[in-house]
């Protein structure tokens, strides 16, 4: 039987399909080197669009002054800890690989350890504007290799913020200011015996929370204890993580009040991955949240265009500092982070990239963003602008705050670190694991996540 | 598990033993006859057994989401930290809880139950039982979660329902998150159980069942004397397929309660997710995930030893 010229059809056949579906996912950024694929965090509140609006203005600016370029957003819609996963994913290979990618502080060290993102540096050089951001955000997407790794688009400071109506229910000031831990609980006590039927007091907590847990929660707490101005959690003179000491049980322990004596959410509810986006939308504009500590951002969602407009925020809440727990010096505590452009290394078009990042991030766009989204200015000529301190309620206030704030030490552990102050809260917050047995599994989980480097103090 | 066969292509003789003839066409028959099947191997080679070989092999690296540099091989100590983690051990734990709970106890007497009264139900009652239990079967699991977590939830359905009886009501899904998934699995998941034995049911012939009738047995000697052994092999093969259905739920759980509060509903798949994707182990959680295979494999061969027929 001799071999029709059909038998080959087969072997042939199965080449092309496999090779229409494995290109078929393929074409990745660097398809069209005309096109600049820009990957950014889509809230997970569908009302609110304030990234959205923002980046298309920006798209159309840049699609204008740069004829024959296209700008695609591909935006992720997720929460915090499953936006990181899935671009980490996205970065890996060239194929899927965005432009320009939206990269929070707290994991950039960790994504440039990677080899993910590309050094900056090269059109740092060559872009005038950079000599305008201040030092402190300058260094926050700085390698331990001294490379700069992304361009801040602001940065946050963290404080209360308090309901005036729940605070005269309860015969509370309306120009509180607490000067130690007792008395942000002691008011919490006030509002849940005198106002019935609303959240006396919000820390975020556990792991569905994720980063926000660590940081406007624990860290909010931790950093105010001892000295208030050493870092509690890693030594930079050893190079070492710092096991969890008496000012780790004390935050521990606060959570755990908060959770025991019910001044917080319900457990169940402040274990819900939308936690941050309920308190934003419905219990601090509804009035049924007495205090939260919460970062200098709530106001996006409010403004105009927002989706919840809320205009007579500024009315109805009040802001303090976070006091240190005994009130000691310097009396305040706030933390900083913020969020950073970098291009991944594996981007088709760096160079129209960063194009796009100098668009963004001109005086005039720069300012655009640091109101609508309610971040702290990073560029110096903004922050002396009177327009941009009297453009929103509140952005004096926090901009204050950055003189006392701190800088979580957002080494490539800093992540797997993070992870394990969220086990613990979450432990201490079900009231499954005592402070004592929370802090010792903290201690392990610790050692394993940066093998080994820690030391006691 | 499925068990390949080697499909074992016939081997002609051996060399030494005939004459070298010039090309056999009895020998390019069987090469033909494979031609066909090419493709389909090569795809199953490429997106099949690739992706399963590589997993395998991460299994012993410590490679990592973000945070490295460099991945290296590892040899067995992500397994060895699994067996130290207590909450590798928790999410065993659980998954056998969850397993036995709704598989084994839940959809499958559940399944049986009602295959079981729907032979003696009247037409109209059958399809209407018969579709709603096949309704929740066939919804997305995703949407599958979503209802029942609202049907769960603090102000939930349920707690209305218990409310409204003046009945006291209960924070299912953190004080009893296990068993809020696992009925959610049930009522989820019966529809095929129910479908399997209704088959197996219909093959029960009538005379055997008449026969003991007039002998006097009553229907739950019945069922215990004739129809469970009638149908044991169809036992065994239902009680593999969901137990390795379940094994491997996860949208409905992470849906319900992300394996929360404080990992109370933590099953493997869902620990298996947090470390790999969360805290970025991708080492340590494929590796987990083959130490699932394993607790599956376990339930299979004490399935198989169920499926033997009796000598």
């Amino acid at each position: 039987m001799p071999v029709r010229p059909t038998a080959a059809l087969p072997p042939l056949l199965a080449a092309a399909l496999a090779a229409a579906t494995l290109t078929a996912c393929g074409g990745g950024s660097g398809s069209d080197p005309d096109t600049v694929k820009v990957s950014f965090k889509q809230s997970t509140d569908n009302s609110v669009k304030v990234m959205d609006t923002y980046l298309a203005d920006i798209k159309k600016q840049f699609e204008k002054a740069n004829p024959g370029k296209k700008v695609e957003l591909v935006p992720i819609k997720a929460p915090d800890s499953e936006y990181y996963t899935k671009l980490q994913q996205m970065l890996r290979s060239p194929k899927t690989a965005p432009d320009l990618v939206y990269e929070d502080t707290f994991l950039i060290n960790s994504d440039i350890t990677s080899g993910y993102l590309k050094p900056l540096d090269p059109y740092l050089a060559k872009w005038r504007d950079w000599d305008r951001f201040i030092d402190t955000a300058k260094a926050a997407a700085r390698g331990e290799d001294g490379k700069t790794y992304g361009v801040p688009d602001g940065t946050d400071t963290r404080g209360l913020w308090f309901d005036k109506g729940i605070f005269a229910k309860a015969g509370l000031p309306a120009d509180w200011r607490p000067r130690t831990w007792d008395d942000v609980l002691d008011a919490a006590r006030a509002i849940k015996e005198k106002v019935p039927g609303v959240t006396p007091l919000n820390v975020y907590t556990g792991k569905p929370a994720g980063e926000a847990a660590t940081m406007q929660g624990f860290e909010m707490l931790l950093y105010g204890t001892g000295d208030g101005t050493s870092d509690p959690l890693y030594d930079k003179a050893s190079k070492k993580w710092i096991a969890g000491g008496k000012g780790f049980r004390d935050a521990l322990a606060f959570v755990e009040t908060v959770y025991r004596e019910k001044l917080g959410p319900d457990v169940s509810d402040a274990l819900d991955p939308n936690i941050g986006t309920r308190v934003r939308g419905e219990l601090l504009p509804e009035g049924r949240l007495g205090i939260d500590l919460d970062g200098s951002w709530l106001p996006q969602d409010w403004l105009e265009g927002s989706g919840h407009e809320w205009p007579e925020w500024s009315k109805k809440l009040g802001l303090a500092p976070m006091p240190t727990q005994n009130g000691q010096a310097p009396g305040k505590v706030s933390m900083s982070g913020g969020w950073t452009w970098a291009i991944p290394a594996k981007a088709g078009n760096p160079d129209l990239a960063f194009e796009f990042v100098k668009t963004m991030q001109s005086k005039a766009n720069a300012q655009k963003w640091y109101i609508a989204n309610s971040g702290i200015a990073v560029r110096e000529d903004v922050a002396a602008d009177p327009a941009y301190v009297k453009a929103q309620p509140g952005i004096k206030f926090f901009t204050d705050l950055v003189a006392s704030t701190h800088y979580r030490p957002a080494y490539p552990a800093y992540p797997k670190v993070s992870t394990a102050i969220q086990e613990a809260m979450e432990g201490v917050t079900t009231g499954d694991v005592s402070v004592e047995d929370a802090a010792k599994a903290y201690d392990e989980e610790l050692k394993s996540a940066t093998d080994g480097q820690v030391i006691e103090k | 598990m499925k068990t390949a066969t080697d499909p074992g292509l016939a081997k002609g003789p051996g060399p030494a033993a005939v004459p070298p003839r010039p090309a056999a066409r009895s020998r390019r028959v069987p090469l033909l006859r494979v031609l066909p099947l090419t493709p389909a191997v090569v795809l199953l080679l490429l997106f099949l057994a690739g992706p399963i070989a590589y997993c395998a092999y991460i299994a012993f690296t410590d490679l990592q989401l973000t945070g490295q540099a460099e991945d290296s091989f590892v040899g067995f100590e992500n397994f060895t930290s699994a067996f130290g983690d207590d909450a590798f051990l928790n999410a065993v734990w659980l998954t056998l809880v969850f397993t036995v709970l709704s598989a084994l106890v839940g959809q499958n007497t559940l399944g049986l139950a009602l295959a079981a009264l729907m032979r003696r139900a009247s037409k109209p009652v059958r399809t209407l039982v018969g579709g709603i239990v096949i309704t929740a079967w066939v919804l997305p699991e995703v949407v599958a979660g979503f209802l029942l977590y609202a049907f769960f939830r603090r102000e939930g359905t349920l707690n209305a329902v218990l409310d409204w009886l003046h009945l006291p009501t209960q924070n299912w899904l953190f004080t009893l998150p296990i068993l809020a998934v696992s009925f959610a699995n049930v009522w989820r998941g019966t529809a095929f159980s129910m479908l399997v034995y209704s088959a197996a049911l219909n093959e029960i012939p009538q005379e055997v069942t008449e026969a003991a009738e007039v002998d006097g047995a009553g229907g739950w000697r019945r069922m215990w004397h004739i129809t469970l052994p009638m149908i044991r092999r169809s036992i065994g093969t239902n009680l593999m397929l969901i137990t390795l259905q379940t094994l491997s739920v996860f949208g409905l759980i992470w849906v319900m309660t992300r394996g929360g509060p404080g990992g109370r509903s933590q099953t493997l798949p869902l620990f298996m997710y947090e470390e790999a994707f969360q805290k970025s182990m991708i080492g340590y959680g494929t590796a987990v995930a083959l130490l699932l295979l394993v607790v599956g494999s376990l339930f299979s061969v004490v399935y198989l030893r169920l499926l033997r027929t009796e000598v």
